[in-house]
């Protein structure tokens, strides 16, 4: 593999750029790996790579129905952030974001990492106060956050409704090395260092059945053969039930949701941050891309569903909220909006953990946050793979938390998968 | 899949409508969203395993499944809805409650 830098950009301009060999290989299935992770979205594509990274580990492949970043790490709105305030979770998701920060050099691949900000609209003295705790606690925790007051806020984002909004905004939460990247790139980015570790990529592989003894998993049925493997990973995000239910397991604290993101045409230079309209939760987030979209997203579409598009009510809705904080998008045309299968969680978070079966590995229940987590995801759950034993940041992202009621709910909705986010 | 995407047949997904035994038929946005309506609550004084299972683990079914939805805008009555959760096509409707049940039936 030839690697991104000047001297080869520069070199290959002689020959119109058109000499770069293929980002990663397209290779046939071996009948047995040490090491199979299904799901080549960014949790699978990142496992692979720091199991190869970190632990040394060869003979390892992805398996992907479709194509690579075809599911939610293709789909998502794009933010990384780690105000989180829950053990466990800020330790995980503070390391991601030292990931992300340095993931360009690390997978020598541009992931457009832009540490933008992200800004939390309070609207009420009660959403302030609990703002200030949440991200005291950040702060206590070594992790940047702060307050800023309404004269800041108008300074840094004028466009916002600060005149007649139903509900007025007071100020914001702001974490400042927060922002965004580029979600393909995640992707590209992964699966081009992956496979030059040696990971086999195999996409159009799904996996239509799982063999099993007792509690072991000996081979997976797929649609490129029967292939064994002496570790099973799964990383299937929205469809992990599905997966689940094919090894024979019963249910799981998760319920497959979809989620819908919209993107307008391109305008020139709006908005510098991600901001965030939160009456209530994570009810609207927006973001300008590079191109010059605007980039946005609100709640989830509220009923049970594997359909990987969204519903008209939901389209009003975010509307109504992009109206509510930015008036001045009112003409804007919307070019685009599709919906991901999200693996909603009982409690809002994730498992990283062992399973009934002994080379069995969970990794799910991303809820809306998952594109953040990718690179502390694929850490964590290569460690898991490779040592055995969690990690102590992930010790408790387990299915037995909910019957020893350590349940980590950071938005203390209750088990109702919809209501977390 | 075979990176081609195949056509969504029968899809209502940009407007799930539902036909309430009471009002008639609606549009989804009338209801409000319950969940799964094949749960059902174990002895109060089962043992914790149960109500675990009970309380937090979910079929989450790839097709058919039943579920709740109430029509929080119209009549106020909990629906238990047969629906796929891939082409959003429902089967039937119901009143939750089975003396409803008989009420509407009687009406009509
Ligand atoms: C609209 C939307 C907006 C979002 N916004 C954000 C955001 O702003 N910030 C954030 O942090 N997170 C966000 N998320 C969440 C984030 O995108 C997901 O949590 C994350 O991408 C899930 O992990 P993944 O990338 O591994 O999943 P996926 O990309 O869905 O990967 C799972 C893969 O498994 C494959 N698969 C499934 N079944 C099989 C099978 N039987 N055999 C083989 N392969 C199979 C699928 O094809 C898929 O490619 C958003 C999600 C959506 C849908
Ligand atoms: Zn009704």
């Amino acid at each position: 593999m030839t690697r991104f830098n000047a001297w080869n950009v520069f070199k290959n301009g002689f020959t119109g750029q058109k000499n770069w060999d293929r980002q990663w290989r397209d290779p046939e299935p071996k009948k047995e790996y040490d090491i199979i992770i299904i799901g080549g979205g960014l949790h699978g594509l990142a496992t692979a790579y720091y199991l190869a990274k970190n632990h040394n580990k060869k003979n390892i492949a992805v398996l992907e129905k479709g194509w690579i970043g075809g599911g939610n790490a293709g789909r998502n709105t794009t933010i990384v952030r780690s105000n989180y305030m829950l053990p466990g979770n800020h330790e995980f998701y503070e390391h991601s974001l030292k990931l992300w920060e340095n993931l360009s050099h690390d997978l020598n691949y541009n992931v457009m990492f832009s540490q933008r900000a992200h800004v939390s609209l309070y609207h009420s003295p009660g959403a302030k106060d609990g703002a200030a705790r949440r991200y005291n606690i950040m702060r206590l925790h070594g992790t940047d956050a702060e307050l800023w007051d309404l004269d800041t806020l108008k300074k840094n984002i004028p466009h916002l409704n600060y005149n007649d909004a139903r509900f007025p905004i007071m100020g914001a939460a702001v974490q400042r090395r927060a922002g965004n990247a580029r979600h393909d790139s995640a992707v590209w980015g992964y699966a081009r260092a992956a496979d030059s570790l040696g990971v086999d990529i195999l996409q159009n592989c799904e996996v239509t059945g799982v063999k099993r003894s007792q509690n072991n998993i000996e081979s997976l049925e797929t649609s490129r053969g029967t292939l064994k493997a002496k570790k099973v990973g799964f990383a299937v995000a929205g469809h992990t039930s599905v997966l689940w239910q094919m090894a024979g397991l019963g249910n799981l604290p998760i319920e497959s949701h979809k989620l819908q993101a919209f993107v307008t045409e391109a305008v020139k230079p709006l908005l510098d941050h991600v901001v965030v309209y939160g009456v209530g939760g994570a009810h609207f987030y927006i973001s300008q891309s590079d191109k010059g979209s605007m980039v946005f997203g609100g709640d989830l579409d509220w009923y049970k569903s594997y359909a990987q598009r969204g519903n008209l009510p939901m389209v009003q809705d975010t509307a109504e909220a992009a109206m509510a904080i930015m008036p001045c998008l009112g003409r804007i045309r919307l070019l685009r909006h599709w919906a991901g299968v999200m693996d909603m969680s009982m409690d809002g978070s994730f498992f990283i953990c062992k399973t009934p079966l002994s080379n069995l590995y969970l990794n799910a229940g991303w809820n809306y946050g998952g594109f953040k987590a990718s690179p502390a995801s694929g850490w964590y759950f290569a460690d898991l793979i490779a040592n055995e034993q969690p990690h102590k940041h992930v010790q408790n992202h387990n299915l037995e938390r909910f019957e020893k009621g350590i349940n980590i709910d950071e938005r203390g909705a209750g088990p109702d998968p919809k209501l977390h986010g | 899949m075979n990176g081609v995407l195949v056509p969504i047949q029968n899809c209502t997904v940009d407007m799930i409508r539902i036909k309430c035994p009471y009002c008639g038929e609606r549009d989804h946005s009338e209801f409000t969203y319950g969940g799964d309506a094949s749960i059902k609550y174990p002895a109060l004084d089962a043992p914790e395993s149960e109500w675990t299972k009970a309380i937090f683990f979910r079929e989450n079914i790839r097709g058919m499944q039943k579920e709740t939805w109430h029509h929080t805008n119209g009549c106020r009555l909990w629906l238990e809805v047969e629906r796929s959760t891939i082409t959003h096509e429902i089967k039937s409707v119901k009143a939750c409650h089975p003396q409803i049940e008989k009420i509407t039936k009687n009406k009509s």
